[in-house]
């Protein structure tokens, strides 16, 4: 028992760093139907930047919020010096300029911060919770609340906010949505600074688990993305449920059968759900658009 | 400038560059490396650049070898085999090089193999693995310790507490993977059973279920990590958060302060086999590396301003077992450097005491590992086990 319970906190452990990543995919997906694929780099900002303003001196509060704004900086930029030039494209033109962004952003931490792997201490102490004979790290549980927390306002913002209606309305058909007023270009770019904000959360709160470097956002990025997939792309919920379960599968599989194929397993089944419900275990069918 | 003019001046310009080449070229020795200077093993490649440009520079201060200026040819793989297979090409029909340096990854060593061995040029590689001289080819040695006599380091550690059963949990990076292989293959041989064994992927953040299934198995005395990069570190903190209470080593390729400082507390009591250049301070005054390592540190942290790391000293230890030889063979003659640099005898270097044979291209035994044990956030060197 005290085995399987340490499994599933593993599970829970590692789900809720790829719910906060997965998260940050919703947005964007869901102002411009792009996936935005530098939302990785978004999450290494959000850490590194905090690990280098609080080495430069600044209290490790303030140094966390200071680089929440730099990512939405960086965010906002790459709207408006990439997305934007490029007009209507299509959403696949766009997924591909936000991959090259990636690779920038990538490059370019490389040498504004350095190539060695940081950590930051954990928020509520280092000793583990002892919970019927497994550990968990406190840490675990402060990311799963913040993935909670975004979940909540995301729903709130999208769901019973103008706003929210705004970036839906944009997102299904952006000439309609300009027709009646709503300056889409300010909504999509609003979509990349929210997304930049979550990432930076989601990189500041995994860090003391995960550690960062420069090209930690690459396959924290390939996970989120398969667990928002698994969930359903666009469904903040979603986003979370099939975090939770990309990590629970991971955990099974690599303490009941095998260390070795556990990427391999989880992935098997999420191509088997994805056969079976292409929406993704919450997703919503997707809008007509005539 | 009018087209005719522009020719001739580009001419004349080739012209010029080509009689400097050949005036410099004769009064030269050359020497050529290909380093991964850029990309995901920069920080390897990096150091052992700046090491060779600061000591090339430093031995044509004093006069050169043998009366003749060395001159640095180095070329950037940006850690691909292939880039590295064409510039060592380019290296030896343009340069023209005397005997190589270099060769930063395993992949790049082995892609430019043939490429020496068919110029009868000498080849010091500063890679990891032992394929590079084993089976022995003339042409080629190596600087930098192996995997295995990592492995064995550990292993003969073990003996000496008799812990002989042990559970292995391993990165499945390229690192890990080849650790791994190396130290099951060893691992009879020095009377060591693996009873369990797991592996992490290099970006997992979390390793408690497979800890936990070593942990859970029966008659585990001690657990080792053969990694690389942030896995070790986490590994480390999952261990104490499961509270295994076994004696945990690490391998190696987490031989630096960095380590420490990911894994935290957690890595109190941990022990792991490094270079005595990571310990330079630590050594005993007795200790023939030393001066050796002391004096390479203060070095390259004078002139790089970066702290000192085991690749560039690889680094070092080419370009030294290269020069001696070139001052013992009194002349670049390729063929009579090749047989001086087998002929290498108690070379005292950052890397350990190399004394090569016909039948040896590395020269190095275990005594170029230290076996450390972190205690109070710092590195205590454990006593040496006479094996």
């Amino acid at each position: 028992m005290a085995e399987f319970l340490q499994f599933f906190f593993s599970g829970l452990t590692v789900g809720a760093v790829y719910a906060l990543v997965a998260l940050g995919f919703t947005l964007i997906y869901n102002a411009s139907d792009v996936i935005n694929f530098a939302q990785g780099e978004f999450v290494m900002l959000g850490g590194m930047s905090t690990v280098f303003l609080a080495a430069a001196g600044m209290p490790l509060p303030l140094a966390a919020g200071a680089a929440v704004v730099v990512t939405i900086a960086v965010g906002l930029a790459l709207h408006r010096l990439a997305i934007e030039p490029a007009g209507d494209a299509s959403p696949v033109t766009l997924i591909m300029i936000t991959i090259g962004a990636s690779i920038f952003l990538r490059g370019a931490a490389e040498v504004v911060f350095d190539k060695r792997f940081h950590s930051l201490p954990p928020m509520l102490g280092a000793p583990p919770l002892q919970i019927g004979g497994a550990a968990v790290l406190p840490q675990s549980l402060v990311v799963l609340a913040g993935a909670g927390i975004v979940v909540v306002l995301l729903w709130l913002m999208i769901d019973r906010t103008l706003l929210g209606k705004a970036v839906v309305a944009t997102a299904v058909n952006r000439l309609a949505a300009r027709l009646v007023g709503i300056d889409t270009r300010r909504i999509v770019g609003l979509s990349f600074a929210i997304s930049a904000a979550i990432g930076a959360v989601a990189g500041i709160l995994v860090t003391p688990i995960t550690l960062t470097s420069y090209d930690v956002g690459t396959l924290l990025a390939l996970k989120g993305f398969a667990a928002a997939m698994l969930g359903g792309i666009g469904s903040a919920l979603g986003a979370v449920v099939g975090a939770l379960v990309l990590g629970m599968l991971e955990a099974f599989s690599a303490g009941y059968l095998s260390s070795k194929y556990k990427d391999a397993i989880a992935f098997l089944v999420i191509l088997a759900v994805l056969l079976t419900m292409p929406q993704g275990l919450l997703g919503k069918g997707k809008v007509e658009r005539v | 400038m009018p087209a005719p003019q522009r020719i001739i001046f580009s001419a004349a310009l080739g012209l010029a560059i080509t009689i400097a080449g050949g005036f410099s070229a004769s009064a030269q020795i050359k020497i050529g490396a290909v380093l991964s200077v850029t990309g995901p093993a920069s920080f390897l490649g990096d150091p052992e650049k700046k090491t060779l440009e600061i000591y090339v520079a430093d031995i044509n201060a004093k006069g050169g070898v043998n009366g003749n200026q060395l001159q640095l040819v180095v070329y950037d793989d940006g850690g691909d085999a292939n880039a590295a297979r064409t510039f060592a090409t380019r290296l030896i029909e343009e340069d023209k090089i005397d005997a190589m340096v270099g060769g930063t990854s395993t992949g790049a060593t082995l892609a430019m193999i043939p490429i020496f061995e068919d110029a009868q040029t000498p080849f010091i590689s500063l890679a990891g693995a032992i394929q590079i001289i084993e089976p022995v080819r003339k042409w080629v040695f190596k600087t930098p310790h192996t995997d295995k006599m990592a492995c064995e380091k550990i292993f003969a550690d073990l003996k000496q507490r008799q812990l002989t059963t042990i559970g292995m949990i391993s990165g499945t990076d390229a690192f890990g993977k080849s650790m791994r292989d190396q130290c099951v293959g060893v691992a009879k041989q020095w009377g060591i059973k693996i009873a369990h064994e797991e592996s992490y992927g290099p970006r997992d953040s979390d390793m408690t279920p497979q800890l936990t299934n070593i942990a859970n198995t029966a008659g585990i005395q001690a657990v080792v990590n053969p990694g690389f990069g942030q896995g070790p570190a986490i590994v480390t903190r999952n261990y104490r958060q499961l509270s295994v209470n076994l004696p945990l080593y690490e391998s190696h390729g987490v031989a630096s302060k960095q380590y420490i400082e990911l894994a935290g507390a957690a890595a109190e009591g941990v022990r792991l086999p490094a270079a005595a250049l990571l310990v330079a301070d630590k050594l005993a005054d007795s200790d023939p590396q030393k001066p050796v390592v002391v004096d390479y540190t203060r070095t390259y942290q004078q002139k790089s301003g970066q702290a000192v790391s085991t690749f560039g000293g690889h680094a070092y230890d080419g370009l030294m077992i290269l020069v001696r030889a070139m001052q013992r063979a009194k002349s670049a003659d390729k063929a009579k450097v090749r047989d001086e640099i087998e002929k290498t005898k108690g070379y005292v270097g950052t890397g350990g005491i190399v004394t090569m044979s016909p039948s040896d291209h590395m020269g190095l035994d275990l005594s170029a590992f230290r076996m450390l044990e972190i205690k109070n956030g710092d590195w205590a060197l454990v006593p040496d086990v006479k094996s």
